[in-house]
């Protein structure tokens, strides 16, 4: 009982704060709202036995993307007055595209209702001794090719940024 | 370590979250001019996949679903790295945040 009060709380949270990332004007809070909904899905996370991918979640999301964000958010000095904004006719087609797709997609998922009510009995998966074995094991090649992504993201970043004396 | 005592949710419940939140995300890229909140909202649409993705394994018993949701993660980090990169070089070029500014791109 308790779990499904708080499930119910946390999914509320979450798409209300999703809606406000949408529907806000300000940037900044659109940054706030979204570290929101990032920290109820870490809750979601930790509801699915999944305490470890908690972690790194609020750890890769909410410390370092959303810092990113803010510091892109405030180096380009926006404000709710240059927010550019469509025209009503546009919102309008987004939100009735969005609403359709959400509707076909509810009762496409009724095509494959799966009864599983829980109770799994393996509930470490999880944890992070768990994780590191299958993830140095069997996933090791993966993860150093990730490495160079990060590694190659990293110089791009670097290099796209910095200022050509060329150019100017 | 965290205790473990909590019984899991129906599948369902997150199916229709998740399939919510993507929904959300996507009315957001297309509802928004601002560049910087369409990267937001395919961040949200992410997540939303990622939370299905380890609802379905933790629901299987099965941890490589959540070694699939890291790699996710780890490609989102990068992405958006790179995607704000260029979006300060874009606007330290055109002035604007408005992703219609770039509507100068085609032919």
């Amino acid at each position: 009982m308790i779990t499904e009060i708080i499930f119910i709380l946390l999914s509320v949270a979450s798409v209300v704060g999703a809606l406000m990332v949408v529907f806000s004007r300000n940037t900044i809070h659109c940054v706030l709202y979204l570290i929101l909904t990032f920290f109820t899905i870490a809750g979601h996370y930790i509801m699915l036995n999944a305490q470890f991918l908690a972690i790194v979640h609020i750890i890769v999301y909410s410390g370092a993307i959303m810092v990113l964000f803010l510091f892109v958010v405030m180096m380009m000095n926006l404000n709710k007055d240059n927010e550019p904004q469509k025209s009503d006719m546009a919102k309008f087609i987004a939100v009735l595209t969005g609403g359709l797709f959400l509707i076909s997609l509810v009762a496409l998922s009724k095509a494959f209702v799966t009864n599983n009510t829980g109770l799994v009995a393996v509930s470490d998966i999880g944890l992070v001794s768990n994780l590191g074995k299958i993830l140095f094991d069997k996933y090791v090649f993966p993860f150093e090719i990730s490495s160079v992504l990060f590694i190659s993201a990293m110089a791009g970043a670097i290099i796209l940024t910095k200022k050509d004396p060329t150019l100017q | 370590m965290i205790p473990i005592a909590m019984n899991l949710i129906n599948q369902n419940a997150y199916l229709i979250l998740c399939t919510v939140l993507f929904s959300i995300g996507i009315i957001g890229v297309l509802f928004r001019r601002n560049f910087i909140a369409v990267i937001m909202c395919i961040e949200l649409m992410l997540n939303a996949v990622n939370l299905l993705i380890a609802s379905y394994a933790a629901h299987s018993g099965n941890a490589e679903g959540q070694i699939m949701v890291f790699f996710i993660m780890v490609v989102a980090a990068a992405e958006v790295a790179i995607g704000l990169a260029l979006m300060v070089l874009i606007y330290r070029n055109t002035g604007t945040t408005d992703i219609e500014s770039l509507s100068q791109l085609k032919g």
